[in-house]
C-alpha cells in the first residue's frame, strides 16, 4: 500500500470530441459483454422477414407487389435497428450510482449521452449488415447497386439513431427500468401502422390515415425505393426528412431529461 | 500557514421542503483530516454531496480547494476526489478499464494514465483482477478500487462519504492506513463522513458532530471527550434512572448527572475516588443497578451529552 502520487499528474478539462470518444468506448466495449441484447435484436427481425415472406410473398405478388422480398427487407431493417440503445445501461448506472461519479468529473454532460448514441449507431448499422446480407442470400438485389446499399444502411441506422432519443429521455427522466423496457411499446405503432405489410395504395380506410402521418412510412419508401426503384430522390428526401424529424423530437425531449438529470437542484 | 481547502457559510439543503441540512459552518484547513459524525439521516451525505458539486445548495455558500461549488461547479471538480458512500462502479468494465476511463475523463494524457495506474496498482492490491470484471470483486475489492478511482487524477482534497461502512475488520484497517498515508505524505486534505466513532476517533484531526442537520459541536477528539469532564460512570438499572439521579447529585466529586431511560451519566473529576461514594449513594436510592461502569468519556458521551441519544440509536429511541 505505497502508491506514490506524481506531484506533477493534473487533471484538465478535456475537448468535446474527447469527451464524446471517451463515453462512446465506454459503450461500444460493453456490447459484446452483453450479448444477452444483442442476439434477440438479430433474432427478431430475421424472424419476421422469413415469416413474413412465407406467409404473404404468394398473395402480395398477385398484382400488389413485383418482389416482395425486396419489398420486406426495408422492413426487417426497420425491425432490426428500431428501439435498440444503451438506455438500459444508462439506468443501471443511475441506479449503482456510477452515473454520480461520471458526473463528478468535468466530462460535458451531453457527452454522456450523445457518446451512448454514437455506440449505438455502430450497433445498429452492425445490426443491419447481416439483415441485408440475409437479403441478398434470398435473392434480393439492389437497382441502386454498391452505393445504394450504402446508402440503404445508412439510411436505416440514422432512424436507427433517431429513435434511440425516447428511451434515453424516459431512462434519464424515471431512472427506472421496468419505464425504459415500457418504452419498447412505442415500437409497435411505428412499425405496425403504416406499410409494412402492403404499399401504401392498398391501405384503405383509418390505418391508411395513421400511415400518412407515421414517418415510418416515408422511411420505408426511401429504402425501397433504393432496392427496387433506383435513385428516386423524391422518396429519398421524404425518408431524409422523415428521419430528421423524429430525431429532433426525440433529441429533444432526451437533452431535456438529461438536463433534469443533471441539473443539482 | 496553511490555507483553507473548505470554506462553508451558512449552508442549507432542503427537499420538498424539509430542511436536511439546516445551516452548516465549516472551515478546513488544508493537509487536514476532518471527520463529519452522525447518525444516518443527519445531513453528512447531503453536505458531502453540495461540497463535492452534486447538489445545489438550497442557501448558503461553499468553497472547495478555492472555488465556488455552485458558480465553478468544473474547477472544484478538477481538484477533487470523491468515494461516495457506496462503491459507484461499473460491473461490466475490468479494473484496469474503470481507471484508465476516469483518467481519461480528467484529461490525463497517456502517459500520466499509465503512471498512475502503475502507482494506484499498489494501492488496490488485487493482483491479476484488475483485469477481471468489477462484477467479481468482493465487497472490500470494490471499495479499494472505488478509492482509487477517487485518486486517479491526484486530487488536493479528498471526500470520503463513510468510506468503511460495511468492510470487514481487516479492510477497514486497510483503509485507515491508506487515508493515513495519504494525508501525511501528499498532504492531502481528507474530508471524511463516518457514523463510527473509533474511525473519527482513530483518524481525524478535528471533528464536527452534526445531528438533524445542524454542526453540534466541534473540535479535536480530545477536546471534545474532556469538554463533558475528566471520566464517566455509567449507571444502569431494572427501571426508571430518573428516580435515582437525585441521590448522586450531591455526591463529591460529581460534576453533572444525566438520564437516559435506564441509564444515568455521570460525569466526574476524578472517577477512582468518585466511584465507591457513587455506588454507596445509588445503592440506597430504591432502584436496583443492573451494572456500574466506570471509563474515560468516548465520543459517543459526547453525542449523548449533546443530542440526548447514542450514536447508533433510531429517531424513535432517541425521542423516547
Amino acid at each position: 500500500m505505497s502508491a506514490e502520487p506524481a506531484p506533477e499528474v493534473r487533471a484538465r478539462r478535456s475537448s468535446a470530441v474527447h469527451d464524446l470518444r471517451t463515453v462512446a468506448g465506454r459503450a461500444l466495449r460493453a456490447i459484446p459483454r452483453e450479448p444477452e441484447f444483442v442476439v434477440p435484436a438479430l433474432v427478431v427481425p430475421v424472424f419476421f422477414f422469413v415469416v413474413n415472406i412465407g406467409a404473404l410473398e404468394p398473395i402480395a405478388e398477385q398484382g400488389l407487389v413485383t418482389d416482395f422480398k425486396a419489398f420486406q427487407l426495408p422492413v426487417a431493417i426497420v425491425f432490426a435497428v428500431t428501439g435498440i440503445s444503451r438506455a438500459s445501461a444508462l439506468v443501471t448506472d443511475i441506479q449503482g450510482g456510477y452515473f454520480d461519479r461520471l458526473l463528478l468529473t468535468p466530462v460535458r454532460r451531453v457527452a454522456l449521452l450523445f457518446g451512448l448514441m454514437v455506440a449505438d449507431f455502430v450497433l445498429v448499422l452492425s445490426l443491419a449488415i447481416p439483415v441485408v446480407g440475409l437479403g441478398f442470400a434470398l435473392g434480393v438485389r439492389f437497382e441502386t447497386g454498391f452505393l445504394g446499399v450504402v446508402v440503404f444502411l445508412l439510411l436505416s441506422a440514422g432512424w436507427g439513431l433517431a429513435f434511440t432519443g425516447f428511451p434515453y429521455a424516459i431512462a434519464l427522466k424515471t431512472g427506472n427500468p421496468g419505464a425504459v423496457n415500457s418504452s419498447f411499446i412505442l415500437f409497435f405503432p411505428f412499425a405496425f401502422l403504416t406499410t409494412t405489410f402492403l404499399p401504401q395504395e392498398a391501405l384503405t380506410g383509418w390505418l391508411a390515415t395513421v400511415a400518412d402521418y407515421n414517418p415510418v412510412t416515408y422511411l420505408l419508401s426511401g429504402l425501397r425505393a433504393l432496392v427496387l426503384d433506383g435513385w428516386e430522390w423524391g422518396e429519398l428526401l421524404g425518408a431524409v426528412v422523415a428521419v430528421l424529424g423524429v430525431a429532433a423530437v426525440s433529441f429533444t425531449l432526451a437533452l431535456l431529461a438529461l438536463r433534469g438529470r443533471v441539473s443539482r437542484s | 500557514m496553511a490555507g483553507s481547502a473548505i470554506v462553508a457559510e451558512g449552508l442549507q439543503r432542503s427537499f420538498a421542503g424539509a430542511l436536511a441540512v439546516a445551516g452548516v459552518d465549516l472551515d478546513v484547513a488544508e493537509g487536514e483530516i476532518y471527520g463529519f459524525l452522525g447518525p444516518n439521516g443527519a445531513g453528512k451525505s447531503t453536505t458531502v454531496r453540495m461540497l463535492c458539486t452534486l447538489l445545489a445548495p438550497t442557501s448558503g455558500r461553499a468553497l472547495v480547494a478555492g472555488h465556488d461549488v455552485q458558480h465553478e461547479a468544473d474547477a472544484v471538480r478538477l481538484r477533487i476526489g470523491v468515494a461516495l458512500q457506496d462503491a459507484a462502479l461499473d460491473d461490466q468494465q475490468t479494473g484496469r478499464e474503470l481507471l484508465v476511463l476516469q483518467a481519461r475523463l480528467f484529461g490525463l494524457t497517456r502517459h500520466d494514465t499509465e503512471r498512475r495506474l502503475r502507482e494506484l496498482t499498489e494501492l488496490i492490491d488485487i493482483g491479476d483482477a484488475l483485469d477481471q470484471r468489477v462484477k467479481t470483486y468482493s465487497g472490500g475489492m470494490k471499495r479499494r478500487l472505488d478509492l482509487a478511482a477517487a485518486l486517479v487524477h491526484n486530487p488536493d482534497v479528498l471526500f470520503l462519504d463513510e468510506p468503511t461502512t460495511g468492510l470487514d475488520p481487516v479492510s477497514r484497517a486497510r483503509v485507515w492506513e491508506e487515508v493515513e498515508r495519504l494525508n501525511r505524505d501528499l498532504g492531502m486534505t481528507i474530508f471524511l463522513t463516518t457514523q463510527y466513532l473509533e474511525e473519527a476517533d482513530a483518524l481525524a484531526g478535528r471533528i464536527a458532530i452534526i445531528d438533524r442537520g445542524t454542526i453540534v459541536a466541534e473540535g479535536t477528539p480530545n477536546d471534545l471527550k474532556r469538554s463533558i469532564g475528566s471520566d464517566v460512570i455509567i449507571a444502569r438499572f431494572e427501571g426508571d434512572a430518573s428516580t435515582a439521579q437525585s441521590s448522586v447529585l450531591d455526591v463529591a466529586g460529581v460534576e453533572h448527572v444525566s438520564v437516559h431511560g435506564d441509564e444515568l451519566t455521570i460525569r466526574v473529576s476524578d472517577g477512582d475516588a468518585a466511584i465507591g461514594p457513587v455506588a454507596v449513594a445509588l445503592h440506597g436510592c430504591g432502584v436496583p443497578v443492573r451494572a456500574l461502569t466506570l471509563r474515560t468519556p468516548t465520543l459517543d458521551d459526547v453525542f449523548l451529552e449533546l443530542t440526548g441519544g447514542h450514536l447508533h440509536a433510531t429517531d424513535e429511541e432517541r425521542a423516547e
